[in-house]
C-alpha cells in the first residue's frame, strides 16, 4: 500500500518549470532516496509533499487522502514530520524544550508524559548530557542531531529529512544510518541526501530527479548500474 | 523545588511586596502606584504579544480605548453600574481585538506595525467624530457617585490602590501561569522560529489570533479600570502615544519577562516624575536613559536580571 502518492505534480516558478508532472509512488515502510544534482527539484518536489510550497498542477495523497490544498501544518498534523535542509532549531530555547516542542504534538498526557518522551528521543540521539544547552550554542552537527530528534519525537508515520547528513562528521554519519535503520522499522522514510555513501547504505529504493522530472527508480543496484543516472551526475554523454 | 512553584513563590512574592508598599510610601507615591499597577496590566498585555509571541503591534491604543470606551459609555449612556460595565468594557475589547487582529494577521512584520497603527488612528478618530456621545477630546468624568463596586467607593485613595493591586495581582498570576502552558510555550516557539513551529504542526495563525485577542483584552481591561479607578475617560488614551508607551514599558522592563512590564512602568513612570522636577526639557533627559538603556541592556532591566542572576526568571 502507498502511504504517499502524487499525480502530475508540478511546480512552475514565473515560467522556470522547476518540477513537472512527478508520478510518485511511496509504499508504506520503505526508506526512499530522493536523489539529483543540485537544482534537480528535490526540495521543491518535497515542499509540495509537506505543504511549505504550494504546487502549480497535479495532486498528492498521503494515505489515500487528497492532501493537495491542505496547509503544512495539518500535514504534520496527520504524521508527517519534516526536517529542513538548513538547520532550524529554536536556538534560543534549551535542548529539551526544542524536543518537548516536538513531542507536545503527539502525546496527549501531561507534563510528564511529554518529559518522558523527550528523554527516549534524546537517548536515541545522543543529545542526554546535554539536556539544558542552548540549542544555539550546540555544535552544528548537534544541531542536526537535535532537528532529527524533533522529527523522531512526533512519532511521524513519514519523515522527510532534507539533506539530514550535510556537515556531519564521519563517525556522526555512522550514528545516523544506524538511526535510520532502526527509525525504518516503524516509519516510512524519504530522504534527499547528496552522500551517495550514505544513499546506497540506507535506501530500500532510489528516485532521481533531474531537471525537475523524474530520470529513473530502482533499487540501489539499478541505479548505481543505469547509464542515464551516471551521464547526469558526470556530464558523460 | 520544581520551576513552577519558584515562579508560583516569585509572583506572589511581588505581590507581598506591592501590598508592603502601601503601609511604608506616602501618599503622593501610593497614588502613582495605584495608576502604575492599572498601567502595568495593560503593559502585561502587550508583552503577551510582543514579548512572547514577537508580534510588533503600534495599535494597543485601540484595545486600551475599547475597554476604557466600552465601560465610559455604558455607565454614562445606559446608567450600568461599575460591575456590569467593567464586563462590557472587557467584552468591547475582546470584539475589537477579535476583528482587528483577524484582519491584521493577514499581513506581517513592518505591514503588520502599519496596518495595527492605521486600524488605531481610525479607531481615535471614530471616537473624536461620535463627539455627540464620547466628548470628543474632552472626554468625560465618571461621576464619584458611580465608582462603587461591591459597595467599595474606589475614589477613595486607600480603596482604589487596593483594587488596582487586586487587578494586577489576577492579571499577573494569570499571565504567570499561561506563559507555563502549553499554549504559551507554543507563543514562544512560534517568536523564536515561526516556519519550525508551522512544521511542528502548529497553527500559527490560530495561536497569533489566540495571542492578539488576549492581549486586546487585558489591555481592554486596563483602560476600563482605569476610568474606573481615575475617574475620567478620554480620547488622550486612544492617540498614538498610548500605542507606544506599553511598547517602551517592555522594552525597557524586559520583554518576554513576566515581572518586566511591572519594573518597566515603575521605572518610565519615575523617571520622567523626577526629571520634570529639574527641567522642562525630561523628555529629552528621558530619551537620553532610554537610548542608554536601550545599547547596554536591549533585553530590558528584567532581562539582564535573568542573564546575570535568575536564568530561571519566566
Amino acid at each position: 500500500m502507498n502511504l504517499l502518492s502524487t499525480t502530475g505534480l508540478s511546480k512552475n516558478y514565473a515560467g522556470l518549470q522547476a518540477v513537472s508532472d512527478v508520478n510518485f509512488d511511496l509504499p508504506a515502510g520503505q526508506v526512499r532516496a530522493l536523489i539529483g544534482p543540485n537544482g534537480a527539484g528535490k526540495t521543491t518536489f518535497v515542499g509540495m509533499l509537506s505543504g511549505r510550497i504550494e504546487s502549480s498542477q497535479g495532486t498528492v495523497l498521503f494515505d489515500n487522502t487528497d492532501i493537495t490544498r491542505l496547509p503544512a501544518h495539518k500535514r504534520m498534523s496527520m504524521g508527517m514530520a519534516y526536517t529542513f535542509q538548513i538547520t532550524s532549531v529554536f536556538s534560543k530555547l534549551s535542548v529539551h524544550e526544542n524536543i518537548a516542542l516536538a513531542a507536545r504534538r503527539v502525546v496527549k498526557g501531561g507534563k510528564s508524559d511529554v518529559d518522558t518522551r523527550v528523554s527516549e528521543v534524546l537517548n536515541k540521539v545522543n543529545l542526554t548530557d546535554r539536556y539544558d544547552q542552548i540549542a544555539g550554542d550546540l555544535s552544528y552537527g548537534h544541531q542536526r542531531l537535535l532537528e532529527i530528534g524533533m522529527g523522531l519525537a512526533q512519532k511521524p508515520r513519514l519523515f522527510i529529512l532534507d539533506e539530514p547528513t550535510q556537515g556531519l562528521a564521519e563517525s556522526e554519519i555512522d550514528d545516523f544510518i544506524a538511526l535510520i535503520a532502526e527509525l525504518s522499522t516503524g516509519t516510512t522514510i524519504l530522504l534527499i541526501e547528496h552522500n551517495m555513501d550514505v544513499v546506497m547504505r540506507t535506501a530500500h529504493y532510489i528516485t532521481v530527479l533531474n531537471f525537475g522530472e523524474i530520470l529513473a527508480e530502482g533499487t540501489p543496484d539499478e541505479i548505481r548500474a543505469n547509464e542515464a543516472v551516471q551521464s547526469a551526475y558526470l556530464g558523460k554523454s | 523545588m520544581s520551576g513552577t512553584t519558584r515562579n508560583l513563590i516569585l509572583h506572589l512574592f511581588v505581590l507581598a511586596m506591592l501590598t508592603a508598599l502601601y503601609f511604608i510610601v506616602s501618599e503622593y507615591h501610593s497614588g502613582n502606584l495605584a495608576r502604575i499597577m492599572v498601567m502595568a496590566v495593560y503593559a502585561m498585555g502587550y508583552n503577551l504579544l510582543f514579548g512572547y509571541t514577537g508580534l510588533l503591534s503600534l495599535g494597543h491604543a485601540l484595545f486600551f480605548a475599547s475597554g476604557m470606551y466600552g465601560f465610559g459609555l455604558a455607565m454614562e449612556h445606559l446608567g450600568a453600574s461599575a460591575a456590569p460595565a467593567m464586563l462590557i468594557g472587557l467584552i468591547s475589547a475582546l470584539i475589537v481585538s477579535a476583528v482587528i487582529g483577524f484582519l491584521a494577521l493577514r499581513t506581517s512584520g513592518v505591514a503588520f506595525m502599519i496596518v495595527t497603527l492605521m486600524f488605531a488612528q481610525a479607531g481615535y478618530l471614530t471616537i473624536l467624530l461620535a463627539g455627540t456621545y464620547t466628548r470628543g477630546d474632552e472626554g468625560f468624568v465618571i461621576k464619584q457617585a458611580d465608582r462603587v463596586l461591591g459597595g467599595i467607593d474606589l475614589s477613595q485613595s486607600d480603596n482604589r490602590y487596593f483594587a488596582a493591586l487586586i487587578l494586577f495581582g489576577i492579571c499577573f498570576l494569570f499571565i504567570g501561569w499561561l506563559v507555563q502552558t502549553r499554549f504559551g510555550k507554543t507563543l514562544v516557539a512560534i517568536r523564536e522560529n515561526p516556519e519550525r513551529a508551522r512544521m511542528l504542526g502548529y497553527d500559527i495563525q490560530r495561536h497569533k489570533l489566540l495571542a492578539i485577542i488576549i492581549s486586546g483584552t487585558l489591555s481592554g481591561v486596563a483602560g476600563a479600570a482605569y476610568a474606573l479607578l481615575f475617574g475620567y475617560a478620554g480620547a488622550t488614551f486612544a492617540m498614538v502615544e498610548y500605542s507606544i508607551y506599553p511598547l517602551l514599558w517592555v522594552l525597557l522592563g524586559g520583554a518576554g519577562t513576566t515581572i518586566g512590564p511591572l519594573i518597566g512602568t515603575i521605572f518610565m513612570t519615575y523617571l520622567i516624575n523626577i526629571t520634570s522636577e529639574f527641567t522642562s526639557a525630561y523628555m529629552l533627559v528621558a530619551g537620553l536613559i532610554l537610548i542608554l538603556l536601550t545599547l547596554f541592556a536591549p533585553h530590558g532591566l528584567a532581562g539582564v536580571l535573568r542573564k546575570k542572576l535568575l536564568p530561571w526568571l519566566p
